[in-house]
């Protein structure tokens, strides 16, 4: 028991104090977080999942900015519910790209996390001019101005890199061709070679906002619609323990 | 604060003095202290009976009681679907012309029909069915694809113009006619005022003469001889006064310059290897539901 009795070395040096707490602190985050890193189905192994487009990021970045998550979740749980309602649930493979995730826990609004497809681009722009026009009981504001700002690519490859550089699988030919890529996507004239390699065939390539030029409504809606459509359920495998 | 002098037993303190104030030590309740303790036990016998421990590499120990969240949501929706088995079953296999007449599929598809329509449907044609601007109603006559149940359960399931389902009912865009230089401004003019002029109202008596010809070159191929539309071009009737986007100079203006392709998107689309978004018992309910508003045929 003499160790039992040494605690009052601790409580009466305010420096030891702090450091043994910090020390308890660490090793309770330590378990906590150490697992999910050796964890195998921490992130399910899937196919399908791609990094976002440059002009999907884009739109990402505009949902951030705006605040969207404050109102809209993007995570499917568990329930039969909310997958009768919205689909699959949501796998953790699902938001490995996204830096930060959107998951949330606030439902204003319906979850978005597939809402990919589920409504037409008009419909989309229509409901961000004026929500109430399609929806009369939505108390969502409107974001109409989102179709008046023009985009440009000029820090597109900067945005790529940074996703890059914090571990989503970019490579090089990708960002290479990020400013191209960028306005190719709203453009079915354009060249959208580099656009399909790099990212696949499925790849939602129109003019979202159905106006000429590119704005930030294009990239909203380029984002919206690509929400939870990437994954090959064929090869997920649901495991016990989950 | 209570003021019953503690008399029966002698409390222990713990020896230390700051100032004459001595430190109690009362011991803790024995219902605290054994409360205490079990939910020490509680904790560990919990971690044993669900998943927790994350000694493995393939994942964390399963749990002896084998609980799984992702398992139990399948279970719950196989219960669900077991339950309406039977009638769905029948649904798929009576002929959709055939479902009208029986009583059973009837409650049914008004049900499932109308629970799919509030969840899926509603955001574009509205709670009620009456449509919104570019979205039409489903209530009336007016059809710009057919009203037929079979017509109806085709749109559903595969979508108009949905890039998704390469089985979508892909009629042709109307043309941009300025932005693809199909007519000259002017033309349009004059087009808009023929069409105000057929749809019955107010027009310039001469321009919507000079509209007509060019009306009869351009348009009839989509819109018909007679303006009252071609079910298979998806291309609507432009004399009864019922519109989609608008009937007014400015709207039809900027229809005529820029075109119109109105997208529903595939309720049979499914992510790779997912199940698709509506089952087919929910597209045939939600079609007879639809067919039954008013305006099936």
């Amino acid at each position: 028991m003499s160790i039992m009795d040494k605690h009052h070395v601790l409580e009466k040096n305010a420096t030891l104090l702090l450091i043994f707490a910090f020390l308890v602190v660490t090793i309770g985050g330590i378990v906590e977080i150490a697992p999910l890193f050796y964890l195998e189905n921490t992130i399910e192994k899937v196919e399908g999942m791609r990094p976002y487009t440059p002009l999907e990021l884009t739109g990402r970045d505009i949902y951030i900015r705006e605040g969207c998550y404050v109102c809209h979740s993007q995570m499917i749980r568990p329930m039969r519910d909310e997958v009768e309602r919205y689909g699959h649930y949501s796998l953790a493979a699902e938001s490995m790209y996204d830096r930060p995730f959107q998951w949330g826990s606030k439902r204003t609004g319906p979850d978005l996390a597939r809402v990919g497809g589920r409504y037409s681009d008009a419909w989309h722009v229509e409901h961000l001019i004026n929500p109430q026009s399609v929806v009369p009981e939505s108390v969502m504001p409107s974001y109409g101005y989102l179709a008046k700002v023009p985009l440009d690519s000029t820090w597109i490859e900067d945005r790529v890199s940074t996703d890059a550089f914090v571990g989503v699988p970019y490579t090089s030919e990708m960002i290479a061709s990020a400013k191209a890529d960028f306005v190719a996507q709203a453009d079915p004239n354009a060249d959208s070679t580099t656009l399909l390699a790099g990212y696949g065939e499925k790849v939602n390539i129109r003019n979202f906002d159905g106006q000429p030029g590119l704005t930030e409504m294009d990239a909203l809606v380029a984002y919206l619609q690509v929400l939870g459509t990437m994954v090959d359920f064929s090869t997920f495998q649901p495991v016990a323990s989950r | 604060m209570s003021k019953k002098p503690t008399t029966k037993k002698e409390v222990q303190t713990t020896g230390h003095q700051w100032d004459g104030i001595e430190e109690l030590n009362t011991p803790l309740p024995r219902w605290w202290l054994w409360t205490f303790y079990a939910t020490i036990i509680w904790g560990v016998a919990y971690s044993i009976a669900m998943p927790a421990w994350p000694i493995f590499a393939s994942g964390a120990t399963p749990g002896l009681l084998g609980s799984s969240t992702r398992a139990d949501v399948e279970k719950d929706i196989a219960k669900f679907a077991e339950m309406n088995k039977a009638v769905e079953e029948k649904l798929v296999a009576t002929d959709l012309t055939a479902i009208a007449a029986d009583p059973e599929l009837v409650t049914y598809t008004r049900n499932a029909g109308a629970a799919v329509f509030r969840t899926w449907c509603a955001q574009c044609h509205g709670a009620g069915a009456g449509g919104n601007t570019g979205f039409p109603s489903l209530l009336d006559g007016d059809w710009l694809h057919g009203g037929a149940i079979e017509t109806i359960y085709t749109n559903v399931k595969h979508g108009i113009r949905d890039p998704l389902d390469p089985d979508t009912l892909l009629v042709a865009n109307m043309p941009a006619h300025l932005t693809d230089e199909l007519l000259e401004p002017a033309q349009i003019d004059e087009v808009v005022q023929y069409v105000l002029q057929i749809s019955g109202q107010p027009a310039d008596e001469v321009k919507a003469t000079a509209g007509q010809q060019i009306f009869a070159e351009n348009c009839v191929s989509c819109h018909g001889e007679d303006a009252k539309g071609l079910v298979e071009m998806g291309a609507p009737n432009l004399t009864d006064g019922i519109w989609l986007y608008g009937g007014d100079v400015a709207t039809l203006t900027s229809t005529i310059q820029y075109g119109r392709g109105g997208v529903m998107p595939s309720w049979s689309w499914a992510a790779d290897g997912a199940k698709p978004r509506l089952s087919e018992a929910q597209i045939r309910a939600v079609a007879s539901y639809v067919h039954s508003l008013g305006g099936g045929q």
